[in-house]
């Protein structure tokens, strides 16, 4: 195992140190230290590698993340994992707003709560919160899994496409077009293996399902005037 | 951008150490705002005399002599303590209304930072840590104090464009954000008699504050109602003699973090503001909730 000290040797040594890791890498675990709420900490990996980091990180952990594993063991600031490609992110504690925001593949896990906008303009990322997200989540979002064990804040799904969200516990409201939609098979089957994979033990039955009504898909011709 | 710190001591072992530990947060914040950079310091109200802070462009002219001319026109004892463009006159509380109508006379240029019973307020354009080693804020002790680091995007860049803002005594405010209401607000208080200085937004959001409690609100009511009537984005950090008060607009982009331990209350735009405190592992941390009023008080 790799160790870097984040504070003695800077974020441009850490984060060119492990771009410089490749497929073949033998190097393959990494744990960093001295985080302290520093922002972009490895961010734009794109190898098999797995980093722990000790501590809270700020702004933007893991962005643009691809085939690393990352875990923070404290919580993460805003825009955690944003726009992550693949791989998996796993934060023990809460993070702040706009995680997972954007994300076109991979696995975001928080293990305490989220803030406001989690998984905005999700492009595909899976997302599993333990606890409870914020307002505004799933803001336009567009394909993926965002599964909420706890509850979900004002305007869950607002103007959303065709993401699926689960949600254990209550919904304080839901956004422009979102609605509750039926729980079928294949989505106990996708929630089983996502909570699996995310470390939940909370049963796929207790959860129901969120997503587009469609209807701001097309031009309504009644709201001529509204514009 | 701009950077917010502010911490509300509970143990009062560490209030020698206010002025240190609160320049270093702010220090820390230095790249969501470096133009300018100001503190707010409650000291302790051991000898029960109030006090006023003032600034001048040139404090060797103005400050010399400045407490015998006053003691002149108008019989008051007044003490004076000059930091760098800064100076503290100390009196009795209840002659602060009569030494400010004869620092108008007297001195018409110099400008009032603050004025109270335990209050005082340093801010100057410049680095956080530039403005704390100017001000010597680190050798300051006191029971809670607040600071801002700042990009301005409403005003322009001077010493009164800078938070905090004072409006009432021992009462002051910094602010993350941007209110868009604020020239049909300023218009509004000062038709209700409200002073107000600057063209600036922030001291729009600290005079309506004041108006509020003058009326008698509290100031978790006047926090309250806030809410309704200030539009745009903040992030409030609000300080009276007693403690301090938090506030975010119900959007909430403007980021907020919190600790708390037996020994303290602490706020940062972000966490690495407070990464050096004591015990900050395992402190309770947390973000301020939307349009949430969260308030301490000694």
């Amino acid at each position: 195992m790799q160790t870097f000290d984040l504070e003695a040797q800077g974020l441009r040594e850490l984060n060119s140190t492990l771009h410089a890791q490749v497929d073949e890498t033998n190097q393959t675990s990494w744990e960093i230290t001295n985080p302290k709420g520093s922002h972009a900490i490895a961010v734009g990996l794109d190898a098999p590698i797995e980093v722990n980091i000790k501590g809270s990180t700020g702004y933007y952990c893991g962005g643009m993340n691809k085939q690393a594993t990352i875990n923070v063991s404290g919580s993460a600031g805003p825009g955690t994992a944003e726009n992550m490609m693949s791989g998996k992110i796993v934060i023990d504690g809460d993070a702040s707003q706009y995680a997972g925001a954007t994300g076109h593949g991979g696995l975001l896990v928080i293990k305490g709560n989220a803030s406001s906008r989690c998984g905005i303009s999700m492009k595909g990322i899976n997302i599993v919160v333990h606890g409870n997200i914020g307002h505004m989540s799933a803001f336009m979002a567009q394909s993926g899994n965002l599964v909420v064990c706890g509850d979900a804040g004002d305007a869950l799904g607002d103007s959303c496409y065709e993401a699926r969200l689960f949600v254990r516990g209550s919904v304080k409201s839901l956004g422009a077009d979102c609605e509750e939609k039926e729980m079928r098979p294949e989505h106990i089957k996708i929630l089983k293996e996502l909570l699996a994979e995310a470390d939940s033990d909370a049963k796929p039955e207790e959860f129901k399902r969120y997503g587009s009504a469609r209807n701001l898909y097309n031009f309504d011709v009644d709201n001529a005037t509204a514009y | 951008m701009c950077g917010i710190v502010g911490l509300f001591l509970k143990d009062k072992k560490l209030e020698p150490k206010l002025g240190m530990m609160l320049s270093e947060m702010l220090v820390t914040m230095t790249d969501r705002g470096p133009d300018s950079a100001g503190i707010a310091i409650y000291g302790n109200d051991e000898n029960n005399t109030g006090k006023i802070t003032v600034q001048s462009d040139t404090p060797s002219e103005d400050f010399k002599g400045l407490e015998k001319e006053i003691n002149a026109l108008t019989g008051i004892k007044v003490s004076i303590r000059t930091k760098s463009t800064h100076a503290v006159l100390e009196m009795e509380t209840a002659s602060i209304p009569a030494v400010r109508k004869a620092l108008k006379q007297i001195r018409p240029s110099l400008r009032i930072m603050s004025a109270g019973d335990t209050i005082e307020i340093y801010k100057e354009v410049g680095l956080p840590k530039d403005v704390a080693a100017r001000f010597d804020v680190s050798s300051m002790s006191g029971t809670h104090g607040i600071g801002h680091t700042r990009m301005a995007t409403e005003s322009a860049v001077t010493t009164m464009g800078a938070h905090p803002f004072s409006t009432g005594n021992d009462q002051c405010l910094v602010h993350n954000g941007s209110l868009s209401n604020h020239n049909s607000l300023r218009r509004k208080l000062r038709r209700e008699g409200v002073h107000i200085e600057t063209e600036n937004d922030t001291e729009v959001g600290a005079a309506y504050l004041t108006y509020k409690m003058q009326q008698g609100s509290s100031l978790g009511e006047a926090l309250e109602s806030s809410l309704e009537d200030l539009d745009g984005f903040f992030t409030f950090l609000v300080g009276t003699k007693d403690g301090f008060g938090v506030v975010r607009d119900p959007i909430a982009c403007k980021p907020a973090v919190m600790a708390e331990t037996d020994q303290y209350v602490a706020f940062g735009s972000e966490y690495r503001a407070l990464v050096n405190l004591p015990g900050i592992e395992e402190a309770r941390v947390w973000e301020p909730e939307p349009a949430t009023v969260y308030f301490w008080t000694h």
